[in-house]
């Protein structure tokens, strides 16, 4: 009896709370920068608010706003997150062998609020051979969607403070978040080659299609053709 | 509450198109493997979406390659660079980008 309430603060909502903590500071700077690139974007309050509870997702909320500021139409909005947030199959599949005895009900709620850094937390914990429970991921789960939403509503009424937002450069945000984002996607001392590769090549398929593409399915063909690029590469070396 | 019916249709779009991925393979469990190839290439999209949708920010205007149009957006790019490189930190490049931008704006 005294194991099993031992196993429920370790591994419990709580626990999930406080190691979602180390991550906080850094999504809440990056929710706060996507609130006032989302309110720049010309988005209300409330917009902000539906678009962090119901879509949650860190560069996927940031190109939206793009989109939307851009005036695209409302398929390739959607076609293109669909396609920027495909990567979540990899996360979503890693973790299924882990929670394979819960209800689908209960690994719909997991999956449904999986992100990368609550991932990485989670994988930090089973690669440390510690278990991870269903209430210990909703902790951290939700932690992290909380501090989301928090932090863009913020960014947002910081945004709307701003009269003139192009006045500041703040219309650049969006540019400096996607080099911020492209870099932190390379290894710190070694970046792996074959990424240089992918990011370079992307960029070139992009100009290179601009001829016979328009709008942002230049961005879905240029992905498509640098990440198939990459895979080639990687097998044939 | 100021929400309008175009931006609600796109806010569910994207968040059906996003739950999707989110949850599938958690519900059908080990059912499901992912073959090593979608693998592969699943793991290349982020670097080659963030390059892409740079290139367009970048290189292109309406549609057409041109490095005089954003010629100001080129040159804020470099410190915005180097701060990515150096601290890793995503508020200190978004930050420095503005700040590159505005002064840029002010001088030229």
């Amino acid at each position: 009896m005294t194991e099993s309430i031992y196993s429920i603060h370790r591994d419990g909502f709580i626990q999930g709370v406080k190691d979602c903590i180390p991550t906080l500071l850094g999504y809440l700077s990056i929710g706060f920068a996507a609130g006032v690139v989302e309110k720049t974007s010309g988005l209300s309050i409330s917009e902000i608010v539906l678009m962090s509870l119901l879509l949650y997702a860190g560069s996927a909320q940031f190109i939206a706003a793009g989109m939307i500021a851009a005036q695209n139409p409302i398929s390739a909005i959607i076609f293109t997150i669909f396609f920027v947030n495909l990567r979540h199959l990899l996360l979503s599949a890693a973790l299924a062998p882990h929670f394979k005895h819960l209800s689908p009900w209960k690994n719909m709620a997991v999956g449904s609020l999986l992100t990368d850094e609550t991932f990485g937390v989670a994988v930090n914990r089973i690669q440390q051979k510690r278990a991870i429970s269903f209430l210990w991921m909703m902790g951290l789960n939700i932690t992290a969607y909380l501090n989301w939403l928090l932090a863009n509503t913020i960014g947002g009424i910081f945004g709307q403070m701003i009269p003139h937002p192009e006045s500041l450069g703040l219309d650049y945000a969006l540019t400096a978040m996607f080099i911020g984002l492209l870099v932190l996607q390379m290894e710190e001392r070694a970046p792996d080659p074959i990424k240089i590769g992918v990011a370079l090549s992307t960029a070139v398929f992009v100009i290179g299609i601009s001829f016979l593409f328009s709008g942002y399915i230049r961005v879905i063909i240029a992905t498509l053709l640098g990440t198939t690029l990459g895979v080639m590469i990687e097998r044939w070396t | 509450m100021d929400i309008r019916w175009n931006i609600v249709v796109i806010i569910f779009g994207c968040a059906i198109v996003t739950l999707l991925p989110r949850v599938v393979p958690l519900v059908l469990l080990s059912r499901i493997h992912l073959p090593t190839w979608l693998i592969d290439w699943l793991k290349h999209i982020p670097v080659a979406v963030m390059s892409a949708l740079l290139a367009q920010e970048l290189l292109l205007h309406d549609g057409k390659f041109s490095l005089t149009h954003h010629f100001l957006d080129l040159i804020a790019a470099i410190p915005t660079f180097l701060v990515a490189l150096y601290t890793r930190s995503l508020l200190g490049t978004v930050l420095v980008g503005i700040l590159s931008m505005m002064v840029l704006r002010i001088f030229m």
